[in-house]
């Protein structure tokens, strides 16, 4: 079998993210918030500070560990609840049609039709900054891709002989969802969940860069870069590392994306065989 | 026939609502299967017969309709009980298989698991005793190694293996009645042999009825002790299957008898062309008047083509539905 040269990159970067927020309070050199030391204030990379320090003398190389902690939690759970809601309204509409396929194909529409970051925005300026109101407002402003693909499987599987099989044996519709079609669509619904992690830790990157997300002097990847941007010319790399993390995190889900699409795709699987 | 049916269909109609009007689909169908019995339900494709064992449970989907009549199950009326109860029966009392096994079982799922899932289901049982009573089933439709293959996925069963697991799945709550669509349409002639052979032991162990629905006059005549011949929408012959074959009354059902190739014909008759029936199945939005056989048929006269032929009874049993029987 051919090397996936996505799938083990991606995972890898994937991976090597929730390591590094895992194990931030070992890999750290110091403290991202109380380790503020005006002596040492915007010291470039070098042996001492790896990744320079900023202009408060806060280590950058601890503060991007730290932040890993934020930008994942918020791309993991906030693709969470984007998956599980998308799931429900677009496998519940694709297997029962009617009204209900009405009513959740318009509230998609609506969604798509209002950028999720302004909408993501509106939510916030009513719950307030902070880490559990930037889950709920990604979370909640995410899943009409989510719901458009489990619509669409649920709609071609629901003919499948197996379901129909399922009914004449006295299968209940939850039933059926949950055990027929929900194993059979799973593929598309995780592909489409790494990329949009990928999307929502910049999501929460931009949020955070508009002062939305966490509350400083807690880091998170966007609010080290809105800090930056002053600096921008005196000391890049106060904006270079947590950017460059960001990329790093960002590529290596759309990779790891890229690559369980190559593999879980019936029709590339097919190809295969 | 003594005691009381165990399933028994009254004049039931079923109409398709094609948008701008209703027309019947299937009309006059009348028939009764008593408990551990056979019975085959024979006609062409679209004649009526599959969407008479969907109506039987409960799965008529739009635009297919129960226009009327009665469908006593058990002794009660089950075609306007609620879609709870309706669930309830079926899997657990009427259970059904397919004709095409590649499609009917779910390709995520381990095979056993799918079998498991019936005893959780309709009986109760926790995952550990299901799982056990999957390896059991398994074994009894005599899948080799089935404690090993209890772990497999459809893919990985051939087709008579699957068809086999169909079969667990159907029986493994030991219904009352197992109705048969086709089953071995899509196997190879050997493993069909063997499939109906296991089917028929394994329902005569359990005391199952047997509906079986085919295009197969000899397959079905062979399984099942009375057969019943659609045409377009109506049953027109049902009797023995001995007698079918020996003496059928319906032009139509003679016509198929007739039309059955047979090994060694040629050998008596000399080169001799297969027999047909002349003609075409009318499609359903324009079955002719009277008797709907008689565009096709050799005997027909001017009655058959007003009035409609009642179900008559005949001297040794059974009824057909036509003017001119003997």
């Amino acid at each position: 079998m051919k090397l996936r040269a996505n799938l083990i990159i991606g995972g890898a970067l994937f991976a090597l993210a929730i390591l590094v927020g895992v194990l931030a309070p070992w890999l750290a050199h110091t403290d991202p918030v109380l380790d503020a030391n005006l002596l040492n204030a915007e010291e470039p990379p070098g042996w001492t500070w790896w990744f320079g320090t900023d202009d408060q003398g806060r280590d950058i190389y601890s503060r991007v560990v730290y932040g890993a902690r934020v930008s994942l939690t918020v791309g993991i759970v906030s693709q969470l609840i984007n998956s599980v809601i998308g799931v429900a309204l677009g496998l519940s509409a694709g297997y029962w049609g009617g009204w209900w396929d009405d009513v959740v194909n318009a509230l998609t529409n609506v969604m798509l039709a209002i950028p999720s970051l302004i909408f993501a925005l509106a939510i916030m300026a009513v719950l307030g900054p902070g880490l559990t109101s930037l889950l709920i407002a990604l979370g909640l402003t995410n899943w009409s891709f989510t719901c458009r693909i489990a619509r669409a499987s649920a709609l071609s599987l629901r003919s499948q002989g197996y379901v129909q099989a399922a009914t004449v044996l006295g299968y209940g519709d939850l039933r059926i969802m949950i055990t027929q079609l929900l194993p059979n669509m799973l593929g598309p619904i995780v592909v489409i969940g790494t990329l949009g992690m990928g999307s929502a830790v910049l999501s929460e990157a931009a949020l955070s860069f508009l002062g939305l997300g966490v509350r400083p002097p807690f880091p998170s990847w966007g609010s080290m870069l809105s800090d930056a941007r002053d600096q921008i010319t005196t000391a890049p790399w106060l904006s270079v590392f947590p950017g460059l993390a960001i990329f790093l995190t960002v590529l290596g889900l759309n990779l790891l994306g890229d690559g369980l699409r190559d593999i879980l795709d019936p029709q590339s699987r097919s190809r295969r065989t | 026939m003594t005691g009381a049916p165990l399933i028994e269909v009254q004049d039931l109609r079923i109409d398709l609502d094609n948008g701008s009007r209703r027309v019947a689909a299937a009309e006059g169908i009348s028939f009764r299967i008593d408990r551990g019995e056979t019975f085959g339900l024979v006609g062409e494709s679209g004649c009526g017969k599959s969407i008479t064992a969907l109506a039987l449970i409960g799965l008529l989907r739009q635009p297919l309709s129960i226009g009327g009549g009665v469908i006593r199950f058990d002794g009660q009326e089950i075609q306007h009980l609620s879609a709870a109860r309706q669930r309830d029966l079926r899997g657990n009392r009427i259970a059904m298989i397919f004709q095409e096994p590649m499609t009917a079982l779910n390709p995520v799922s381990p095979v056993g698991r799918q079998i498991a899932e019936m005893f959780v289901l309709h009986k109760g049982k926790s995952w550990r005793e299901a799982n056990k009573l999957a390896v059991e089933a398994l074994a009894s439709v005599r899948v080799p190694a089935p404690e090993r293959r209890v772990n497999d996925y459809p893919h990985q069963l051939s087709g008579g293996m699957r068809q086999r697991v169909m079969i667990a799945i159907a029986l493994a709550c030991s219904p009352d009645l197992l109705i048969a669509d086709e089953p071995t349409t899509a196997l190879d002639v050997t493993v069909q042999a063997e499939i109906i052979e296991l089917m028929r032991n394994l329902c005569a162990e359990r005391g199952t009825a047997i509906l079986m629905i085919s295009h197969d006059l000899g397959l079905v005549a062979n399984v099942c002790r009375r057969v019943a011949v659609m045409y377009a929408g109506r049953i027109v012959e049902e009797r023995g299957s001995a007698d079918i074959f020996r003496a059928p009354s319906h032009p139509y059902t003679q016509g198929l008898v007739a039309s059955l190739p047979r090994l060694g014909s040629r050998a008596a008759l000399g080169r001799s062309r297969l027999k047909e029936i002349a003609g075409v199945v009318p499609a359903i939005t324009s079955f002719p008047e009277g008797c709907r056989f008689n565009p096709r048929c050799a005997n027909a006269t001017d009655i058959c083509r007003t009035v409609v032929p009642m179900a008559d009874a005949l001297e040794a049993g059974g009824l057909v539905r036509c003017h001119h029987h003997a």
